[in-house]
């Protein structure tokens, strides 16, 4: 067995799953990058929470000039902060409304895929056996489908649905997170306090989920924030293929309707960059928050 | 050998789980289950002849084996929308896709080497604070967007690259191979290639970084430095060769990956290749290019992992694969 001062959760285990979310909790305190990090993605928190008083105008609201013309392709101007579309739509709502959409697929995606990497890893790592070889044959196979393909097939097939969007990331994303996992688990159950468990009569289901599982939290918390980054992404790029749900704005939705309104021949950067920042705003604040935790989870990694 | 075919084994076993997904996906979507390889714009002719091929008439498990045979020997059916087979649709985009993928691969690592070993070098500087987060941001950026930046930058606003396709409409040549090397298509080539490649700098970038920064930590590194060595040569010809090793490992799991990733690159662009055959298939509901185009990226992302396993072990003595030392 390993000795304890080398495994790369710290040393101490975590009894109760209180004690895993105060150790998560108090990461981004300690790191510069993770903190940066947080606070980004609570900007957003409160503008798609508030979206509806922050936007100005319906998103999808064809808007007139006074004098009746319609308002297309204005410029950034008090009444616009970013201008209008060719068709007379507010970009600044359209952009604050749009946080909503990557929020909600962002966050419901990476608890699925947080949730599904912890439960096959955890069963996997603890019960080892067949069970393990047909768990990580399953991840095997997710790993050899190629992901924003898929992605398109599952919305072309089964309909241009945000949930299947977020089916299709679910199904392939969970296996990176249940190897980690799983290779945790195979240190922690060999520890004294799980034996401990097993001694005074503890069932499997009440050891891994009370005794193993508060140890890996931090873990699962790690890879579903870099899959919170790579949901977006995939659902902007699913939207900007055209194979999203064409009522509900989103960046993504707002790439593709610029640049299939020709924006780009016509120079509107107003139109087609702030939706892009946003997307990279949000991505680089999981990297960031994933790699203040990586260095609090395993200080072997700091130089 | 002993170590290929577990590996090769594997490698089947995906395939086969992907081609019967694929199997039961389009048989169990609405309406007819004929729709996977019948349009109703056929002629009767058509239809009774791809009856045949599939065995459309027979039971399910039997159209199954049929299926996987057909998979084997390449036969997809026709496209409903063209009335051209689907193996020769695959087969004339495939060349773009490949020649996009491969430039921009290139690119990408010759400059994320690079500049990840100098960096190695200039640890601890404000070079160094300057140029991570730069990598991390370019890397959160969607592929498309950072695509659509450079068209309307360098297509549109200035005029110097064509702004989509392969080649300039209307020109013609003799064979593939000319089509290929024609400066019209190097042209055309430019800006989804130098896409791809500020898209896929990142990985190459920091993972040469973080090797370098391991192998100077090690023995034969400061045995080298009491050689007296000169800095130069232990950077370059004991740091940076043993520090390739996973890079080019890196570079075949890339190659599989951006093959599917590519989908969005080739759209912006309209880059006739296998994503943007995908992409206008599934969109159409032309269901046997869409199965087709599918299964063949999954080819090449699958044996690509395969490949990169391969050279893992061969690059690297240290990797043993179970065997004895």
């Amino acid at each position: 067995m390993a000795n304890a001062a080398d495994l790369p959760l710290a040393a101490a285990p975590l009894r109760t799953w209180l004690g895993g979310m105060i150790r998560l909790l108090r990461a981004p305190l300690r790191d510069p990058f993770a903190a940066v990090g947080t606070l980004i993605y609570a900007a957003f928190f409160t503008i798609a929470l508030f979206a509806d008083f922050i936007a100005p105008h319906d998103p999808l609201e064809i808007l007139f000039r006074l004098d009746g013309n319609l308002a297309r392709s204005e410029p950034a101007s008090w009444q616009h902060p970013l201008g209008t579309t060719n068709l007379g739509r507010d970009i600044f709502s359209q952009l604050v409304i749009g946080t909503r959409a990557a929020l909600v697929v962002g966050l419901t995606a990476a608890v699925f895929v947080a949730l599904i990497g912890t439960v096959v890893g955890l069963v996997s790592g603890y019960f080892g056996g067949w069970i393990d070889s047909l768990l990580m044959r399953l991840a095997d196979v997710a790993l050899g489908i190629p992901f924003l393909p898929f992605v398109i097939l599952i919305a072309g097939v089964l309909g241009p649905r945000t949930s299947n969007v977020i089916l299709a990331i679910a199904l392939l994303l969970w296996p990176n997170t249940a190897r980690v996992i799983r290779s945790q688990v195979l240190t922690v159950r060999e520890r004294a306090f799980v034996e401990a468990a097993r001694v005074t009569g503890a069932s499997d289901a009440r050891i891994m989920f009370v005794h193993v599982a508060p140890n890996i939290l931090p873990l699962s918390f790690l890879y579903g924030s870099i899959a919170v980054g790579w949901a977006i992404l995939t659902e902007a790029s699913v939207a900007f293929l055209g194979f999203g749900p064409s009522d509900r704005v989103s960046w993504g939705y707002m790439l593709q309707d610029a640049y299939a309104s020709q924006a780009l021949s016509r120079g509107d950067y107003n139109w087609f960059v702030p939706p892009g920042l946003c997307i990279v705003l949000v991505v680089v604040a999981g990297f960031f928050i994933s790699r203040g935790y990586e260095e609090i989870l395993f200080p072997k990694l700091k130089d | 050998m002993q170590l290929i075919l577990p590996r090769l084994a594997q490698m089947l076993f995906v395939l086969w789980v992907v081609a019967t997904l694929l199997f039961c996906m389009f048989r169990l979507m609405p309406g007819d289950p004929t729709v996977a390889y019948i349009d109703s714009t056929f002629t009767e002719d058509q239809i009774q002849q791809l009856r045949k091929t599939f065995g459309l008439d027979r039971p399910l498990p039997e159209q199954y084996l049929i299926y996987l045979r057909n998979l084997l020997v390449g036969e997809f059916g026709d496209s409903f929308h063209h009335r051209r087979p689907v193996l020769e649709m695959l087969g004339s985009v495939l060349p773009n896709t490949i020649i996009l993928t491969l430039s921009g691969l290139l690119v990408a690592y010759a400059f994320g080497t690079a500049v990840g070993a100098w960096l190695a070098w200039k640890r601890g500087t404000w070079v160094e604070a300057v140029t991570i987060p730069t990598v991390l941001t370019l890397r959160a950026a969607p592929e498309f967007w950072l695509g659509m930046v450079l068209l309307a930058l360098f297509g549109f606003k200035l005029g110097w690259f064509p702004s989509g396709g392969a080649n300039s409409p209307g020109a013609l040549f003799p064979n593939e191979w000319s089509r290929i090397a024609s400066q019209d298509f190097l042209w055309h080539l430019v800006l989804p290639a130098a896409t791809l490649a500020l898209y896929l700098q990142g990985l190459p970038l920091l993972l040469m970084r973080s090797n370098m920064l391991d192998v100077m930590g090690e023995d034969f590194i400061t045995m080298a430095r009491m050689k007296g060595l000169s800095s130069w040569s232990i950077v370059i010809r004991h740091g940076a060769r043993n520090a390739l090793l996973p890079v080019a490992t890196a570079f075949a799991l890339g190659f599989g990956a951006s093959i599917g990733g590519n989908v969005v690159v080739e759209t912006v662009f309209s880059w006739p290749g296998l994503g943007k055959l995908l992409v206008n298939s599934v969109a159409a509901s032309d269901y046997p290019v869409a199965q087709g185009a599918f299964f063949i990226i999954t080819v090449v992302l699958v044996s690509m992992n395969f490949v990169a396993d391969l050279l893992y072990s061969v690059l690297d003595p240290r990797v043993s694969h179970g065997q004895r030392r």
